[in-house]
């Protein structure tokens, strides 16, 4: 496969609102036919990003590039970029074929390449019973497929959805996530989504950028994020992770018990310095074997069933809040355990990240 | 066979004896003269007539009517204009300002109708406060005659009934979901496009709603034309002053304030209308460009 190619590049883009900075010298590319997703907890800048990529907002520095031409400064209107609303901001005076053929009648398209483009894309998105309905007579679901629809009839470059499934409950949510994964792969457009889900960006993306503080943290594929966090506050937001606060050594951490974690230091940080191991729920094992590098003992003090796994809270030495472990279906039938029990956790050192404090 | 009211008829109750005592009563008694003779000293002499009615089409009444409708028409046109024009700057401005200036729009209102009508004289007199201001400027005509005119009549009403429609426009400006405008910008739209496809046809009923009100109000009123338009100004509401009090044809007068109800009714039917048939059928896409 040949290295896919950059649409859009975002380069040092900034934007102040008075003295308040939003968005804070943000690089990122985006590459062709990608689901991409930005990712952060509210108020960390990525809807701002976002309207500045669709035209709404002007960076106060740096530059926009798409197709290596810069757009920072291009009206809406005039760039090929759309733009999926949380709201879905439809025309509540206009029928769902009113709406969807509304772009295209701006771009004073022939009257009969309207109708075969917007009965196109109505079908693509299982809409052609509801091409008469007002936005008012729709489901949730069916008015984000129109909203959807809406943006990709006018076939963008770039299309940008912020937090298309936040209006959506749980179940939809999670079958319009493969929904949308397959719409991108049939259209071949770029799409790049706002969320604050990490579990949605986990599902979606190809590749995902975190924000925090109008700043990047990490941009990389789900799995890359997921597996090596660039930081203490990615291992934390992205996923569930079980943190053992203590200090620094050459080869682990000290925990504050005295405890030593085994595992892989970052150079940046010295023998001594406040550090914290981590270890995802889903790498801990209980009755570890005597070869483990990381034992410990603990109280089971909950259960809960999720179905697919059980996930144990349980008391440890190592660190003021319970470990959360998640022990397969199928493995608690083995060796059930409950409420009160004691029992020994294990953790290898290849799955430990150690991070500065 | 109906139950005990409810309790929320109940709650209705005082507003439907006052509206009939004072309203439907009234009116009835009014339509009830429109029927009789003139008395030969005036009063009224009880015998049953159609010739009043006959009269309002008279070409000299029916002509106050046409007068009347054309001077309130305008107003209504003006005022709409200015109103939603104001209306919008006000929903466009930042949130915490908004109340401020819509207690400026409604100020005038704190005042005596009587005392703002007279303040235009003020104004527009030969030698009111205009002319004084062209003087100062270097001009050294004629002064102008303002006063006493339908334009002065116009102004007045507009500027008196001009709050009404800055309130029914700011209403559903108000309440535009923002994003709607830029999802019109995104899909293409210039902003003009977007004000005439997006934003006016949802805040449409806001208008229709100020400018009946203006209509309404501005049709049958007589102390604006009276005050503003001179002693010979008429509008129906001076005809209908006159021929109760000056005239003391108290069936005619009837007969004529029925006829400009019967406008009203008509002009806030054809409303109730138009708003009900916005908000049915889904609107058809327009197929092919657009403008």
């Amino acid at each position: 496969m040949s290295e896919p190619r950059t649409l859009l590049a975002i380069d040092h883009v900034s934007k102040n609102f008075g003295r308040v900075t939003a968005v804070d010298g943000i690089s990122l590319d985006i590459r062709e036919n990608e689901f991409f997703a930005l990712l952060g907890p509210s108020g960390c800048g990525k809807t701002t990003l976002l309207r500045m990529l669709a035209g709404f907002e002007t960076p106060s520095d740096g530059r926009i590039l798409l197709d290596g031409k810069d757009i920072a400064r291009t009206l809406p209107n005039k760039r090929p970029v759309n733009l999926m609303f949380q709201s879905y901001a439809l025309f509540p005076h206009m029928s769902v074929r009113a709406n969807v053929s509304y772009g295209l009648e701006m771009e004073r398209l022939p009257a009969n390449e309207i109708r075969s483009r917007v009965d196109a894309i109505l079908g693509t998105t299982e809409l052609v019973p509801f091409a008469d309905r007002r936005p008012e007579q729709l489901s949730g679901g069916q008015k984000q497929r129109v909203a959807l629809a809406r943006a990709l009839v006018k076939r963008p470059r770039l299309l940008l959805l912020d937090e298309p499934l936040g209006a959506l409950d749980k179940k939809l949510r999670g079958a319009m996530q493969l929904e949308l994964k397959r719409l991108q792969h049939e259209v071949g457009i770029t799409f790049v989504i706002v969320t604050h889900d990490q579990e949605e960006s986990l599902v979606m993306a190809d590749r995902m950028a975190v924000l925090k503080d109008g700043k990047l943290l990490q941009c990389d594929t789900p799995h890359t994020v997921y597996e090596h966090p660039a930081d203490r506050f990615v291992a934390d937001f992205i996923g569930v992770m079980n943190f053992i606060p203590g200090k620094a050594s050459a080869d682990g951490v000290v925990a504050v018990n005295g405890a030593r974690i085994a595992g892989k230091v970052p150079a940046t940080l010295t023998p001594g310095a406040s550090a914290v191991a981590s270890v995802r729920p889903e790498r801990i094992r209980l009755f570890p074997s005597i070869e483990t590098a990381n034992r410990t003992i603990g109280t089971v003090e909950a259960l809960a069933y999720h179905g697919l796994d059980l996930q144990l809270h349980i008391r440890t030495p190592l660190s003021p809040k319970p470990f959360l472990v998640r022990v397969t279906a199928d493995a608690a039938d083995r060796r059930p355990v409950s409420s009160g029990d004691q029992v020994e956790l294990g953790w290898d050192a290849a799955d430990v990240r150690i991070f500065a404090e | 066979m109906r139950s005990v009211p409810s309790r929320s008829s109940l709650l209705m109750a005082p507003a439907l004896v006052w509206l009939t005592a004072l309203m439907v009563v009234p009116c009835a008694l009014v339509l009830a003269l429109a029927f009789f003779r003139r008395g030969i000293y005036g009063g009224i002499d009880y015998t049953f007539t159609l010739e009043n009615f006959g009269l309002v089409f008279d070409p000299l009444y029916a002509g106050i009517f046409l007068k009347s409708a054309r001077i309130a028409g305008t107003a209504t046109l003006i005022a709409a204009v200015i109103g939603y024009a104001a209306a919008y700057a006000i929903s466009a401005a930042p949130r915490r300002w908004q109340p401020v200036f819509l207690f400026f729009a409604v100020l005038p209102f704190w005042s005596n109708y009587l005392i703002r009508t007279y303040a235009w004289i003020v104004l527009l007199n030969r030698e009111g406060l205009i002319t004084q201001l062209l003087r100062w400027l270097g001009y050294t005509g004629e002064p102008p005659s303002m006063l006493y005119t339908e334009g002065a009549v116009i102004a007045g009403l507009v500027y008196n009934y001009l709050p009404f429609v800055i309130l029914a426009c700011y209403a559903p400006l108000s309440r535009l979901n923002p994003e709607l405008a830029e999802a019109s910008r995104d899909l293409g739209a210039s902003a003009a496009t977007t004000f005439r496809r997006v934003i006016l046809p949802l805040t449409v009923p806001g208008i229709a709603a100020g400018a009946v009100f203006v209509f309404v109000l501005s049709i049958g009123n007589f102390v604006t034309p009276a005050l503003l338009g001179g002693g010979r100004f008429q509008m129906i509401g001076n005809l209908v002053y006159d021929q109760f009090l000056t005239a003391n044809d108290w069936p005619f007068g009837a007969a004529l304030a029925m006829a400009l109800i019967a406008i009203m009714l008509l002009v806030l039917m054809a409303q109730a209308l138009a708003a009900d048939r916005a908000s049915g059928p889904a609107m058809q896409a327009g197929g092919g460009a657009d403008g």
